[in-house]
């Protein structure tokens, strides 16, 4: 499967995932929260993230932005549910686009936000227990 | 599904009488207009009667209509063309920040060659003073381009004091009208216009033909070079179909115009209403009186207009928007942002735009459509959580 949807056009998952967000919204006293983007550039992530003996138990997102950054952001909440921290770091830009078959090549960068969206929710949660230790 | 158009001013569809009077012109009229027998001059006499129907449309003379590929070419045309066969009078060029791109880009192109432009900004509804065009005014300037009206805020713009004006300096006066012809009534001769660019497509002929009105004794230099088409001003054998087409589709255009304005301002300013109040935090972009009487263009705060598209296709409404995921580029509608909305807000517009077939069930459609959609929207927008929380982002 290539990386790139040829078609220019979102995929059947991408539109999927789009018109049916899975994990939308918040997690009140969640032990990371991650903010990547800003409303000059059209796209906000927001992925909260509840996390117990080093393993992602639930999580939640908020996106403001177009419909692969939805998707992007609803494909990345399934994909570190579940996982280790460890797991979850792994996880890139292009592990998101492959699972939603493909992005159209000018919304490449909104599947770099969900990669940082789930890296700056961990790294909250680093530091929050590392002040609190 | 349904499918509701409602991006009218993105293209149309051809009208059947219009398509009537094109077909044959594939088939069994293919005679080249420059050549000498029936076949041939017969076409050249089609030509020339759609040449007389836009003249008559503009209150022009009929050597003053040049048929192009399209109102992009005409830009182009009217702009570089205008620009090289005059520049040993000065390199000075004025517009506006709201131009569309075939202007716009086309300008940019010409300040590699040494011209200098200046661009006026308009006012927070989307209109340019005069005032501030008679400021920019060089001894150097030699031709001023306004658009008539906007493309995506619908404003229309105060084309005869500009044409005064211009006539006064004796400075050459170019307007790109595509979006004007058929929703206003133009009088190159009332309104000083010495060009005018004007695309097929907006007013339900087929896309692909243009004009460009050139009044007579303005000197530009040819752009497509070549035969002796178009008075040897503009090469290649002649898309008669689409100028036929162009021709029929102008005249109708141009009688059925007040009924056709009624119509859709009526639906227009119901849209407006309606969308307002069924909506919180949504503001209309542009001016409410002088706009184009189909154009409906807001903002939606928190959200942004590509989600928004998106869910109204799958609904089967077709709408356009001003956001940067549209665009295909990073920022969003330069317009938009021109009227001085900050970047978060023009992401989140919609353009909606009435036409011929749109009726009011259309509009019941629309209206029962859209809140839904706007509420789905900022359910799942980080934007909106805060506001609610802190009153403000």
């Amino acid at each position: 499967m290539s990386l790139l949807n040829k078609m220019e056009e979102y995929s059947q998952k991408v539109m999927d995932h789009f018109m049916n967000p899975r994990n939308v919204g918040v997690i009140e006293n969640a032990d990371g929260i991650g903010e990547v983007g800003n409303p000059v550039c059209g796209d906000i992530m927001k992925m909260y993230l509840k996390i117990k003996d080093n393993v992602i138990t639930d999580v939640k997102f908020q996106t403001f932005g177009c419909g692969a950054a939805v998707a992007t952001s609803s494909m990345a909440t399934e994909l570190i549910l579940g996982k280790t921290l460890e797991e979850a770091l792994e996880i890139s830009n292009k592990t998101v686009a492959e699972a939603l078959n493909g992005l159209p090549p000018i919304k490449m960068h909104c599947s770099n936000l969900a990669e940082q969206a789930i890296k700056s929710a961990i790294d909250d949660y680093k530091k929050k227990n590392e002040s609190s230790k | 599904m349904k499918n509701i158009y409602l991006d009218h001013a993105s293209t149309t569809a051809v009208k059947p009488e219009v398509l009537e009077t094109m077909l044959p012109y594939f088939t069994e009229k293919y005679g080249n207009p420059s050549s000498i027998y029936s076949l041939g001059r017969e076409n050249k006499k089609a030509i020339d009667n759609a040449r007389e129907k836009v003249a008559k449309a503009l209150n022009a003379q009929p050597k003053e209509i040049f048929f192009t590929s399209g109102g992009s070419e005409s830009d182009n045309w009217a702009i570089k063309g205008f620009a090289f066969a005059n520049e040993k009078n000065g390199k000075h060029i004025i517009t506006t920040n709201i131009e569309h791109h075939a202007v716009l880009h086309t300008c940019k192109y010409l300040e590699k060659y040494g011209f200098e432009v200046t661009y006026v900004p308009v006012d927070n509804k989307g209109i340019v003073h005069v005032e501030d065009i008679e400021k920019a005014i060089r001894p150097d300037t030699i031709l001023i381009s306004v658009m008539f009206a906007n493309n995506e805020i619908g404003t229309i713009q105060p084309i005869k004091e500009i044409g005064e004006l211009a006539k006064a300096k004796e400075i050459c006066f170019h307007t790109d009208a595509v979006q004007a012809i058929g929703n206003i009534p133009i009088d190159v001769n009332d309104m000083n216009i010495d060009m005018l660019s004007l695309s097929a497509h907006k007013f339900y002929g087929p896309k692909g033909v243009g004009v460009l009105y050139l009044r007579d004794g303005v000197r530009i230099s040819p752009m497509i070079h070549g035969g002796a088409q178009e008075r040897s001003k503009r090469a290649s054998t002649e898309n008669v179909a689409g100028i036929v087409g162009l021709g029929k589709a102008i005249e109708l255009a141009t009688t059925d115009m007040e009924k056709y304005n009624t119509k859709l301002m009526k639906l227009r300013d119901r849209a407006i209403k309606e969308i307002l109040e069924k909506i919180p935090y949504s503001r209309l972009n542009g001016d409410e009186k002088n706009r184009l009487p189909g154009n409906v263009n807001i903002s939606f705060e928190f959200i942004e207009g590509e989600s928004i598209l998106l869910m109204l296709d799958m609904k089967g409404i077709c709408a356009s928007s001003g956001s940067a995921c549209t665009s295909g580029s990073l920022d969003p509608s330069h317009v938009l942002l021109a009227i001085g909305l900050p970047h978060e807000i023009a992401h989140g517009s919609l353009r909606i735009t009435f036409g011929e077939e749109n009726t009011d069930s259309d509009l019941d459609y629309l209206l029962e459509t859209l809140p839904p959609i706007i509420e789905k929207l900022r359910a799942m927008s980080p934007l909106y959580e805060s506001f609610k929380q802190n009153g403000r982002i």
